[in-house]
């Protein structure tokens, strides 16, 4: 037994431990006992990860460990990691680890809150440390449906049409990924399902003829990139985060919607090369679209998860934007943002749900004076905004930073137009953003009643200061994660300009 | 006459012996029933239908050393009569279901009314799985001919069950007269056949049959008509929901699984031997794709709009059964594996969810989708059993739904009906909008008057707990579908 299937074991340890659990406390005590010790295992993989890197800098993946699952089909439980995903591992556990305790006062059915809430936490570490297409495809979907009885039973305002509306999307786009996988598995000649044998055209896979990928990629990334909230296909994240409780939308927007950009990255581009390097134009412009569209809509709502869920539509657009650019220090830039978009999104949240539980309201028109009433979520909130803005120190800059670099390396008018069409969303994340700063937060309170409300309890506290200083810590020491995700980036780079460049395309009228 | 042919139909004389038990016990026990409990109930037929099941496993086991009749196949009366390990594993698996539904079935046949004809309720079930074993092991059109007609025929005296209900007996007379009607389209088509062939066993149709008139085709077609009514196929599904309503749960439960099930499997068998011959395989091939796509589709969109459970239940089979019958385009060796574990999969999982509905209706007499609102709050087992299996049958990870989607999707891309696929895969996002639904009902709306909390008999329990073990490991344990696929191609 491989010590990343750990990852898994251990969520499934911590459903039969709630299955048992007989009351609030012991609830509480296997969460808490299980997500530091996921967290743990995550900074262990970490520093593990460093080390047999060092010693073994040519391979791909690393602890790659193989068990035949249905031989006939060529099925393999395989796991591996590389930079890329140890990186979203750590992601991930911090998420789930805060997550726990801003659920912590959540009533009522908390155990089956917490039930649904690790088997959507097993599906994200299942499919991070795999690396065989049908095992990731299951565990991908393991993440998804959860997501429906999270909404639709601890939800609040349009709950039941929210649920159901991300629901289907997100597995209409399932749809589209398998038929890609299948196409995938069958013209790399259907011997294996290991990610790195077809990429590698080793263990009975060939390469994938031309004109099939250009059927298999548009669907391949649609699939992922409706999770990922790609234009026009993002419609379901502003009202499913809206509607969520807290934790839920910490961890959709903070891991789930990550799950979409790092199977684009790790199976479209890298499997379907050819194709990638002749249809990308199309996804930049639909990406483009989704940064400065999903920008712009977010300064209009007046709801403050309405607010943030347009701006993770933009920034996760700018991760499949990156993606699409097919640069090395682009895409590190889009893992960058993933983590960083993560953290900051995860904590942004944290705090709407923390406030919205005191005040009851998340219409920015009923809210002001904020900060003289509960000055520590103010402040992180504050934080929290400047961090999405890109202020250098914070990881928000690191990783826009680092994509636009990445994208201007690509020469010719088009790429540059795109590049400098997304650079806008800066200035209009830096208008929203403090926009709602000054007026809830500063100000006279206009709600009497919102004088008596208190400051945040321990749990919360607890919860914030721990994103806060990851978003810091990563704002400002990028250059171990991002060198960590240089290692992972490089084989799907190579292998992009393997099968040619961007400027082979055919099909871009703009070159 | 060489009596050692008789070897190779064990399963059959072993059901034939345990029939034969039921059926004199009856006599001599049950005359005695004035306390209001008969003398022999559940226990004796679900006793000896699971000594029959393990006898059919034992046969299976590659080990055993004088039971190698069931791993090699045999055929007997001159090849009227096939016995393949493929097909044991589908008795096996028709087995599993009837065992099931014997469970099921303990607190309706308790009963006042149904108490003294509980006897016939378990020969007439086990009747039509001798039907269908004859079914799926014939090599020859008279053969099948026999079996199907055992196999359904009983049917309708159970669909009549609840005869002092007046949809029972509505139900049954819907399902005897198109049961009849599709039987003699078959037997049009099967005489068309001979005529063109000159012969009625599947091998040597395929082999002495020189090229493809009309009229063979014509016979092929109405065939498949024939098949299509018994596999509720779009466009001969029309009695599905009327029949499903009115029969009692439990033997709707039957209807949507095993009968289905068999038909299926023999249709698959059939077409393989026929597979030889180009022609005929690629207009089969051509006519299935429609049938396949319309009963999905069909079948989606009008469960939809259901708010009985038994009628929702109907459409949600009609679409199934298109799944089911997916693998057969191309008649690959794959599709034949892939189509027997998704037989295997969704026996558990839509028992389940019978059994399910089936106790609710005992207890509290509710079968629509509104009373099961907020049925999580006072049945939360139950709900959480119904959601499992509801999972498990729109293909749902990790439940073994998933599993036998992506491999039947697969065994058909394979065979390259891309298109086919996706269609299909749309088609799986609607069917989880309809299956969320219920589970919506169950946790998300709120209700005035919930069903009460009750505690369901032992025998349910047990039932449920067969369901909730298959709907968990059959996916996750590979071992299965390996194991399968090991016989594939053996008809």
């Amino acid at each position: 037994m491989n010590f990343l299937s750990i990852f898994v074991l251990i969520p499934l340890l911590m459903l039969l431990g709630l299955w048992a659990a007989r009351n609030l406390n012991q609830v509480r005590g296997v969460m808490v006992t299980g997500s530091t010790a996921l967290l743990a295992l995550s900074v262990y993989l970490v520093f593990a990860f460093l080390d047999a890197r060092s010693l073994d800098p040519q391979s791909e993946m690393l602890f790659v460990k193989s068990i035949e699952w249905f031989p006939p089909l060529h099925i393999t439980y395989t796991v591996g990691v590389d930079g890329i995903s140890v990186a979203m591992l750590l992601l991930s556990a911090v998420i789930v680890f805060t997550g726990t305790f801003a659920s912590w006062q959540l009533r009522p059915l908390t155990k089956e809150y917490f039930l649904w809430f690790t088997l959507l936490s097993m599906g994200v570490f299942g499919f991070f440390i795999t690396i065989d297409m049908f095992a990731m495809f299951m565990f991908y979907e393991i993440a998804l449906i959860p997501m429906y009885l999270l909404i639709g039973v601890w939800g609040s305002g349009r709950k039941e049409y929210s649920a159901m509306k991300l629901t289907l999307m997100l597995m209409g786009g399932s749809a589209f990924l398998m038929c890609g996988i299948f196409g995938i598995f069958y013209g790399a000649g259907g011997q294996t399902m290991n990610i790195i044998d077809i990429a590698n055209q080793t263990g009975g896979a060939h390469a994938i003829d031309g004109n099939w990928q250009m059927l298999w990629f548009p669907m391949t990334f649609v699939g992922f990139g409706i999770l990922g909230a790609l234009f026009p296909f993002h419609t379901w994240s502003p009202d499913g985060h809206a509607s969520a409780p807290t934790a839920v939308s910490m961890l959709h927007a903070g891991v789930l919607m990550k799950l979409g950009g790092y199977g684009c990255f790790r199976i479209a581009m890298y499997l379907l090369p050819e194709a990638a390097n002749e249809l990308s134009w199309i996804f930049l412009i639909l990406t483009g679209i989704s940064v400065v569209y999903g920008a712009f809509s977010a300064c209009v709502q007046t709801d403050l998860k309405y607010i943030n869920a347009y701006s993770s539509v933009s920034h996760c657009g700018l991760v499949l934007f990156a993606i699409c650019m097919a640069t090395e220090t682009a895409s590190v830039g889009a893992i960058l943002q993933m983590l960083s978009h993560g953290l900051m999104t995860a904590l942004f949240f944290a705090l709407i749900g923390f406030i919205y539980g005191r005040t009851h309201t998340r219409d920015i028109r009923e809210l002001a004076g904020l900060m003289k009433i509960m000055p520590f979520l103010a402040v992180c909130y504050v934080i929290a905004g400047l961090a999405n803005l890109g202020l250098p120190g914070l990881s928000g800059f690191v990783a826009e930073m680092t994509i636009f670099v990445g994208s201007f390396e690509n020469p010719g008018t088009f790429y540059t137009a795109m590049t400098v069409i997304a650079c806008t969303s800066i200035v209009i994340t830096a208008v929203y953003i403090l926009r709602l700063v000054g007026k809830i937060l500063y100000g006279t309170p206009t709600n009497p009643h919102h004088l008596q409300l208190t400051d945040a309890t321990w749990d919360e506290r607890f919860s914030v200061i721990c994103l806060i200083l990851a978003v810091a810590g990563l704002g400002l020491a990028p250059f171990w994660v991002s060198d960590m995700i240089q290692t992972g980036v490089h084989p799907v780079i190579e292998q992009l300009q393997a099968a040619g460049s961007l400027f082979d395309s055919h099909s871009n009228p703009f070159l | 006459m060489d009596y050692s042919q008789f070897l190779s139909m064990q399963a059959e004389l072993s059901l034939l012996a345990v029939i034969i038990v039921l059926f004199v016990a009856d006599l001599f026990m049950s005359a005695d029933n004035k306390g209001g409990k008969g003398v022999y109930n559940t226990p004796l037929p679900v006793a000896l239908l699971a000594l029959h099941t393990l006898f059919l496993l034992y046969s299976l086991c590659p080990q055993s050393g004088s039971c190698h009749h069931a791993l090699s196949a045999g055929s007997a009366f001159g090849g009227m009569f096939l016995s393949t390990p493929m097909t044991t594993i589908v008795k096996l698996t028709l087995n599993l279901g009837t065992l099931i539904v014997f469970l099921m079935a303990h607190r309706w046949l308790s009963r006042e009314e149904n108490l003294v004809k509980q006897g016939e309720f378990y020969i007439i079930t086990l009747f039509t799985l001798l039907g269908m074993y004859f079914m799926m092991s014939s090599g020859h059109f008279l053969m099948f001919f026999i079996g199907l007609e055992l196999a359904s025929v009983p049917i309708s005296a159970l669909v009549a069950f609840d005869k002092y209900r007046y949809e029972s007996a509505e139900a049954a007379a819907k399902f005897i007269l198109l049961a009849l009607f599709s039987a003699s389209l078959l037997l049009y088509g099967v005489s068309l056949i001979y005529g063109c062939s000159g012969s009625l066993y599947f091998a040597d149709i395929s082999r002495f049959f020189p090229s493809v008139d009309a009229l063979f085709l014509l016979g092929v077609a109405f065939f498949v008509a024939g098949m299509g009514f018994k596999l509720s196929l779009v466009p001969f599904h029309l009695w599905t929901a009327d029949t499903y309503q009115g029969a009692p749960t439990v033997v709707t439960a039957h209807l949507s699984v095993l009968s289905k099930g068999a038909a299926a499997f023999t249709l698959l068998s059939i077409l393989i031997h026929f597979s030889f011959n180009e022609i005929i395989f690629q207009a089969w091939n051509e006519v299935f794709v429609w049938l396949i796509i319309a009963s999905i589709t069909v079948g989606n969109l009008f469960a939809i709009r259901q708010r009985n459970l038994k009628r929702f239940m109907a459409f949600s089979a009609i679409s199934q059964a298109g799944y089911l019958i997916l693998p057969i385009l191309g008649g690959t060796a794959q599709g034949m594996s892939s189509m027997v574990y998704y037989l295997i999969v969704y026996t558990v999982a839509n028992l389940g969810a019978f059994a399910v509905i089936n106790t609710i209706e005992q207890h509290s007499g509710k079968l629509l989708i509104d009373d099961y609102n907020g049925l999580y709050r006072t049945n939360p087992k139950l709900s959480f059993l119904l959601t499992l299996c509801l999972f498990s049958l729109a293909g749902i990870p990790p439940f073994a739904g998933f599993f036998s989607k992506f491999f039947v999707f697969m065994a058909a891309f394979s065979a390259g009906w891309h298109w086919v696929v996706l269609v299909a895969l749309i088609n799986t996002v609607i069917s989880l909008y309809y299956y969320l639904l219920i589970v919506k009902a169950m946790y998300i709306l709120p209700s005035e008057t919930p069903i009460s909390p009750f505690r369901s008999d032992r025998y349910t329990r047990a039932a449920l707990f067969i369901c909730l073990a298959g709907v968990i490991l059959l996916g996750l344990v590979g071992s299965l579908y390996t194991y399968i696929d090991t016989f594939s191609f053996g008809v």
